[in-house]
């Protein structure tokens, strides 16, 4: 089966994504060898989705992206491995959040992970994922600049091997 | 969810779901279709031999596409979805 990469998005936005090409200066294949086993390796999770903590972290920026359309909240959020669904928050304006509130799994399969590292397929997880709000200004200056290093300290202090990204 | 934008924009290892947005792993409280994507997704991490390296999920979502569609659509448009199409209407 060969994905249709645009299967579920509105027709008009299609040229928004097509063809565009990598990003300037980024023009050569990114690759890093993974060298060890996946049974004895620890994973890392991202999600995309602006999950975060409902009781005791800050909501993305919603409200500067309402009055900046075209500026998306470039910080991150901590999500520790073992967070209760009804502890998840969702801050996204691009998609129904009514799913992800009832399964954020779905995006972060935090729980699907743990199983697996249970079962032997992998190592471990990381005691934390990482979750992003996945609307971002076209340049990605704030992601660059702020988010990208703080993300790779994260998850060097999380010892993690691997990373699963999540698009939302 | 768009590997063909993943693939442009030169994403090492790329693992393609034809899911709605929102969804990357799969339909809520269908635990075995989210466990099965993952572990393509960690196969594929571990597995994949040089850049560029795209699997399709051989998975079809199951509501129809209509449906589907329309679900994952927020209720009211996004800022930057607004803008484009009062910038459209503008020019009608």
């Amino acid at each position: 089966m060969k994905v249709d990469s645009f299967r579920f998005l509105p027709r008009a936005f299609r040229p928004l994504y097509e063809g565009r090409g990598p990003f300037p200066g980024e023009e050569d294949a990114v690759w890093a060898p993974f060298t060890k086993r996946l049974a004895e390796s620890r994973i890392a999770l991202l999600t995309s989705a602006g999950l975060y903590l409902r009781a005791t972290q800050e909501s993305f920026d919603l409200q500067r992206e309402q009055s900046q359309p075209e500026w998306g909240d470039p910080t991150w959020r901590r999500i520790p491995a073992d967070t209760n669904r009804s502890d998840l928050a969702v801050a996204h304006l691009h998609i129904n959040d009514e799913d992800l509130l009832a399964d954020p799994e779905i995006a972060l399969p935090a729980k699907a992970l743990a199983q697996l590292a249970a079962d032997g397929v992998v190592g471990s997880a990381t005691p934390e994922h990482i979750s992003v709000m996945g609307y971002q200004e076209r340049s990605l200056e704030g992601w660059r600049q702020e988010t990208l290093p703080e993300l790779i300290v994260q998850l060097r202090d999380q010892n993690a091997d691997g990373l699963i990204l999540a698009p939302a | 969810m768009m590997p063909s934008v993943a693939e442009e924009r030169k994403a090492p290892r790329i693992v393609g779901v034809e899911f709605p947005f929102g969804h990357a792993f799969g339909m809520p409280g269908d635990e075995r279709m989210q466990s099965q994507t993952l572990l393509l997704a960690l196969r594929v991490l571990a597995g994949a031999g040089g850049p560029g390296t795209r699997v399709d999920h051989d998975v079809e979502w199951p509501v129809p596409l209509r449906e589907a569609y329309r679900a994952w659509q927020p209720k009211e448009a996004s800022p930057i979805v607004r803008q484009f199409l009062e910038a459209r209407r503008s020019l009608t």
